[in-house]
Order: structure tokens, then C-alpha cells, then sequence
């Protein structure tokens, strides 16, 4: 028997293991798959960039690893994209770090759609702070497009594609800055300051770039709190008096398990959380745990996120870099003269690999086949220009996280079907983005512009699957995590989200997270009242 | 069967069309994707794509033995026509490609991958966020 039981060792898993430790209470965290090595990253090999399409692919269903688990993302305008293995998609993500804004927790008030969040940014604000410290931010004060926020280490260097960016923006006389990010401009609480190796996104050679199992976990670990890894939850199991009682899992060697605790967290990610939900059935529970609202695996968002590239005549940073270098905050927030509420960061891409460029350009036709070949590869490498369009979300009971009535993993576990198509005001904003991108783009000299509207694979932002809320009716946990049917369980990730943001998720995850397990401590006496 | 899962036809059917696809280049000093160490390569990197890369090839079955105008008549019958065959052929041929070090150099790159050494990155022009330091508040407050 244990305390707390935490499934999944991601973003959410990690910081509300490490906040917890302190209660000394005895925690054990599931995670179904491995410790990461870096010295196996890609980045430190030649076949950096092919790896991206094979065991570090973005995507679970390729990527098809002994620890990943299938998703039916067919019926999905978006592909699901992720990562199994100690830190989660914090091993297998840009590091951009921006926060929501405190007008993205009151939607409904502000702009009449959706739903208002139980909680505010100002509640969350001191755990944005601690999280920042805890992850190792860079970034720089005085940004006018955001709240203030005290970034430890300075920014990433602009290089050649953000000056290019920046003189740019002051063109059009719009807004830009250098982004925030988890990526180490000095040496930091024991990683390494960046070297500019350019693939940050599926894992940091380096370490430099903060993703949990280097930054919460061995502090979590020198606590106490124990980490069992190949422990792939089948189900959570509850008692005659309606509580938790622990979770069913599989090990290593496909062995069954049951791990009894006192309190169970979940923490798998806006789509392995409802799948484990709806994956604990029950005469108590027959349409699936904490479900009584039948709201578990609806409302999914997952960041509609359109890119516009080009390409200028002087050669740039290329993937010389870290791939994210400033946001654009000008198209944020709600403006009434649009066509549609809400808005979208900018974000402003320095290039890509060489093997990249190639199969992507001629993907669309802009790289041939035969003689021409080796003249216009030389035009595109290293001279690309993108800016992405991080679109804001709104909740749709329609898009949707079911189980697979056929398709399981290999321990025999149902698997994810997803439903998502987007929304109306979302088309509309991206369609403003990608206007006002190409307008960012030529005023940079660029040509060759090319706009694709649904990243594929990509971003692996999933959000709301359990929503919080105060009515029951509407929610699948309370404003600190609780489960409204189930009073000993608790979701602490991005599926409790009320509304997605404009914006890369991981740093209001994890702020979150931390809040609840303040909570959580706060209320211990009385946690299951 | 090879010992990279491509029967001798299909490599040399594979051979053919990498070399229709990048092919070598004098003005550039790059060899073509037909040379024989990147289709080396190729055939050993093939691994998810295997399923696909058969597809492709039994497309293009006997290209290799076609003359030059029919051969290209072929192989761009089995581009137009897209799909997703034709996307992991494409994609296998160009990650190999793209490595090698003849091709890699000719690019004015370094023949290495990112980790130990990695990159220096510039710091640039500080001063353009001068206006943007100047601006109100965007942010709504809530």
C-alpha cells in the first residue's frame, strides 16, 4: 500500500510528485515507459534527422515502440503526436514556454464562448514562478505582450533569422520578442548551458533543454518518492464505498499487478486520461470512472497550428539553432473588428535540417526530381523561413476521445480512438494568421510561400478530456483536481483544461499541476470530504 | 531476397529511379543517389517504410531495364500519382542522400552530427526591441 499513486511521469506527474515529496508521505509514480539516455538522442549521430521518421518520430503509432501504446487519430483533422518514457512529451517538445493569459481563464466572460475557468491566472502566478525556477527558464523581462515574469537566465540569442524576424516586425509595426524558453542559455542547477545543436525537439544531447527526468525527478527521487518504469496501468479499481483502491498494471514481462494506494493522481495527457478513465468500467461504474457526467474524452483540443514558410535569398541560421526563437503577441487577444473572438501567438521558426528541407519541399512540389534538382536544393537549404500560428482552441463536446472497439496495445488494453474536427472560429483565425504571416514573410524578402494548415503530427498539445468546474453536471473534476464522483482520485493534467489558449501548453500544465498539489496539501486533513 | 528485405529487381529498380531522382552532378562535385554507397544506405535505413517501399517498387517494376525516355515517362507517372508510397520512397532516398559526406560538404556543412560540438549562434541586433519595449500593455488583465 502507498499514499499517493501517480500514473504517468510527464510534465503534470513530475512536479506534483516532487511538490508532494515534502509531505513525506510514501508515493509511487507508474510510468510505462523507460528512463531516457541522451547520450542515444539523435542529435548525436548522423542519422539525426532520419530518426525524426522512425523510433523518435512524433507520432505513437509510427514511432511503435514496446512502450507506446496505438491511437486511432484517423477520423482526427489533427494527428496525435507524443512520447512514453520518464518526462513524457516534456523529452519530445520545442521547450517554447509561453503562459496563458489571464483573459484565457475567463473565455465565457470576456467573449461569451465557452466556459470560464474555476481558477485564475493570478492564482496560478506564483506557481508559474516556481515552475520557471524549477525547469530553468530563459527568457527577457519587459515583454508588453504578456504579464510580468521573472525569467532566471537570459534569452536564447537572436542570431541572423531573429534580427531578420525583428526588423521585420518593426516594419509592420508589430509586436515581437524574444520567446521564453526551457532551454539553457547558462550552466543550470547541473545541466549544461545550450551549444546550439539544433534538434531540440526529440531529446537534448546536451541537457540542456528542461524536460522532467532531469529536472523534477532527481530531486523528486532524492525525496523519496519512488518511480517503478515498464508499468503500464490497465485500470483503476474502486471499492464498495466508491473510492479508489488502486490500479491494475502490467509489467516489463506482461505480468498483471495490483498496486493498492491510498490516493490515486492521474496524469497521462488529455488522451491517455480518459482512456484509462473509460478503460475502468465497473458495476459502479459501467460507462467508465468519474464519468457520471459523461463528459470524459469530450471536449478535446488539440492547437490547430498552421505554418507559412518561404524562403529569402541570404542564408540564415538553419538548424544551427534552437528551432523556436521569438513569439508575436499582436493577434492575442479578442479583437470585435475580426470575424472571429479569441487569437493565436505567432511563433517564428529559424529554419530546418538539410534532410528536412529536402523531403518536405519536395513533398509539395518544390524540390524536383533530375537535373534542376541540386540548383534549387541550394536555394531552399538554409534558407527557410516559418512562422507558425498557435491557434486557440474552444471546447466541442463532439471532438472527442472514445475507446477502440478493436485496436489495442500489446498488453491487450483498449486503445484511443479520436474524434476531432475544427471549429468554425477557429477556421476563421487561422485563415487571419496565415494572412498575416504571409505578410510577415514578404516584407521579409521571402518567395516560394508555402501554407500548410494542419501541422501533420504535430503539435501533441491534448487538452480537456476532464474538464474542472464547480457544477458536477458540467465537469469531471473540481477546481484542485478532484474527482467530482471518485473522492480519493485526482487529474492533474492538460486534460482538465476548460479552454486551450493560443499558445504551447507545457508551462500552464505544470503550473496547474503544482496548484493542485498545494492544494492538496492544504487539505489533507480533509481531503476526502 | 537481399539481406535488406529488397529482392535484386527491386534493387535495381530502386537504384535506377534514386538516380532519376538526384541525379549526380559535375557543376555541384555530388555524386547521384545511385551511387552505390548511398544506395547502400538506402536499402539498410528502409525499416518502417519497408510495406511502402515494396508498394513503390512494384510500381515501378522494371524500370531498370527501360531506356532513358521511358524510364523517366515511368517514374514520373508514379510521382504525379502521389500517395503514400511515393512520399516514403522519396523520403528514403533523400535522408540518405542528404547524409552522406560528399553531399553534405557540397552544401558547405560540416560532415558530423550536431552532438558534441554543436553550432555558434550570433547574438544579433538587440537594438530593434527598442519600439517594442516602448509599447502599452497588450495583455488583457481578468
Amino acid at each position: 500500500m502507498v499514499d499517493v499513486l501517480i500514473v504517468g511521469s510527464g510534465a503534470a506527474g513530475a512536479a506534483v510528485a516532487w511538490s508532494l515529496a515534502e509531505t513525506k508521505m510514501r508515493i509511487l509514480c507508474l510510468e510505462q515507459g523507460d528512463w531516457q539516455n541522451s547520450s542515444t538522442y539523435p542529435s548525436t549521430g548522423r542519422d539525426w534527422e532520419a530518426r525524426r521518421w522512425a523510433d523518435f518520430d512524433i507520432s505513437p503509432n509510427r514511432r511503435a515502440r514496446e512502450t507506446d501504446y496505438p491511437i486511432d487519430d484517423s477520423q482526427s483533422a489533427m494527428k496525435i503526436a507524443n512520447f512514453n518514457g520518464v518526462g513524457g512529451g516534456t523529452v519530445f517538445y520545442t521547450a517554447h514556454w509561453p503562459r496563458m493569459h489571464p483573459s484565457d481563464f475567463r473565455v465565457k466572460t470576456l467573449d461569451g464562448v465557452a466556459d470560464d475557468w474555476p481558477i485564475d491566472y493570478w492564482a496560478l502566478e506564483k506557481f508559474f514562478e516556481e515552475n520557471d525556477r524549477m525547469m530553468g527558464v530563459s527568457g527577457l523581462e519587459g515583454d508588453p505582450g504578456v504579464p510580468p515574469r521573472h525569467p532566471p537566465m537570459p534569452p536564447l540569442p537572436l542570431g541572423k533569422t531573429g534580427t531578420l524576424y525583428g526588423r521585420t516586425m518593426n516594419q509592420l509595426g508589430w509586436h515581437w520578442w524574444p520567446s521564453d524558453s526551457t532551454i539553457a542559455t547558462q550552466d543550470y542547477e547541473g545541466r549544461a548551458k545550450c551549444i546550439n545543436l539544433g534538434h531540440c525537439t526529440p531529446g537534448c544531447a546536451q541537457g540542456a533543454k528542461a524536460s522532467t527526468d532531469i529536472t523534477y525527478w532527481p530531486l523528486a527521487l532524492r525525496a523519496g518518492v519512488e518511480l517503478r518504469t515498464r508499468a503500464r496501468v490497465r485500470e483503476i479499481v474502486t471499492n464498495e464505498q466508491g473510492m479508489a483502491s488502486g490500479v491494475v498494471y502490467y509489467d516489463a514481462q506482461g505480468e498483471e499487478h495490483f498496486q493498492p494506494a491510498e490516493v490515486v493522481i492521474v496524469a497521462c495527457n488529455g488522451i491517455g486520461t480518459p482512456r484509462l478513465l473509460l478503460n475502468s468500467i465497473s458495476s459502479r461504474h459501467p460507462n467508465g470512472l468519474a464519468n457520471s457526467s459523461g463528459l470524459v474524452g469530450k471536449n478535446l483540443m488539440l492547437h490547430p497550428w498552421p505554418q507559412v514558410r518561404g524562403y529569402v535569398p541570404e542564408r540564415n541560421d538553419g538548424d544551427h539553432a534552437p528551432m523556436l526563437s521569438l513569439w508575436s503577441k499582436q493577434f492575442y487577444e479578442t479583437d470585435p473588428n475580426r470575424d472571429f473572438v479569441r487569437g493565436y501567438t505567432m511563433q517564428f521558426a529559424r529554419g530546418t535540417g538539410v534532410v528536412t528541407e529536402a523531403v518536405t519541399s519536395m513533398s509539395v512540389g518544390a524540390l524536383p526530381w533530375g537535373t534542376d534538382h541540386h540548383r534549387i536544393a541550394r536555394e531552399l537549404i538554409h534558407h527557410r523561413i516559418q512562422v507558425g500560428i498557435a491557434c486557440d482552441d474552444l471546447p466541442e463536446e463532439t471532438n472527442r476521445v472514445t475507446l477502440h472497439p478493436d485496436l489495442k496495445d500489446s498488453n491487450g488494453i483498449p486503445a484511443a480512438k479520436v474524434d476531432y474536427k475544427i471549429g468554425e472560429n477557429t477556421r476563421r483565425m487561422m485563415e487571419h494568421g496565415i494572412a498575416r504571416a504571409t505578410e510577415i514573410l514578404e516584407a521579409a524578402g521571402a518567395k516560394g510561400i508555402y501554407t500548410s494548415r494542419t501541422l501533420l503530427n504535430s503539435p501533441g498539445h491534448m487538452l480537456g478530456t476532464c474538464r474542472m468546474g464547480n457544477d458536477p453536471a458540467r465537469s469531471v473534476v473540481n477546481a484542485w483536481g478532484r474527482s467530482h464522483d471518485v473522492k480519493n482520485l485526482f487529474i492533474v493534467d492538460g486534460s482538465t483544461w476548460v479552454t486551450g489558449g493560443g499558445l504551447n501548453p507545457t508551462s500552464t500544465i505544470q503550473a496547474v499541476a503544482l496548484y493542485m498539489a498545494d492544494q492538496i496539501k492544504q487539505r489533507l486533513a480533509t481531503l476526502f470530504d | 531476397m537481399t539481406a535488406t528485405g529488397l529482392s535484386p529487381s527491386e534493387n535495381r529498380d530502386l537504384r535506377r529511379v534514386a538516380g532519376l531522382m538526384v541525379p549526380a552532378s559535375t557543376e555541384y562535385k555530388v555524386p547521384g543517389a545511385d551511387d552505390p554507397k548511398i544506395v547502400a544506405d538506402i536499402e539498410r535505413s528502409i525499416g518502417r517504410d519497408m510495406g511502402e517501399i515494396h508498394n513503390a517498387l512494384a510500381a515501378l517494376a522494371g524500370i531498370a531495364d527501360l531506356d532513358d525516355a521511358a524510364a523517366m515517362a515511368k517514374a514520373e507517372a508514379f510521382r504525379s500519382a502521389g500517395g503514400p508510397a511515393v512520399a516514403a520512397f522519396e523520403r528514403c532516398v533523400l535522408q540518405c542522400y542528404y547524409r552522406d559526406d560528399r553531399v553534405v560538404i557540397s552544401l558547405g556543412l560540416e560532415a558530423r552530427p550536431p552532438f558534441p560540438k554543436g553550432h555558434v549562434l550570433e547574438q544579433g541586433d538587440w537594438s530593434l526591441l527598442d519600439p517594442v519595449r516602448k509599447r502599452a500593455k497588450m495583455w488583457r488583465d481578468a
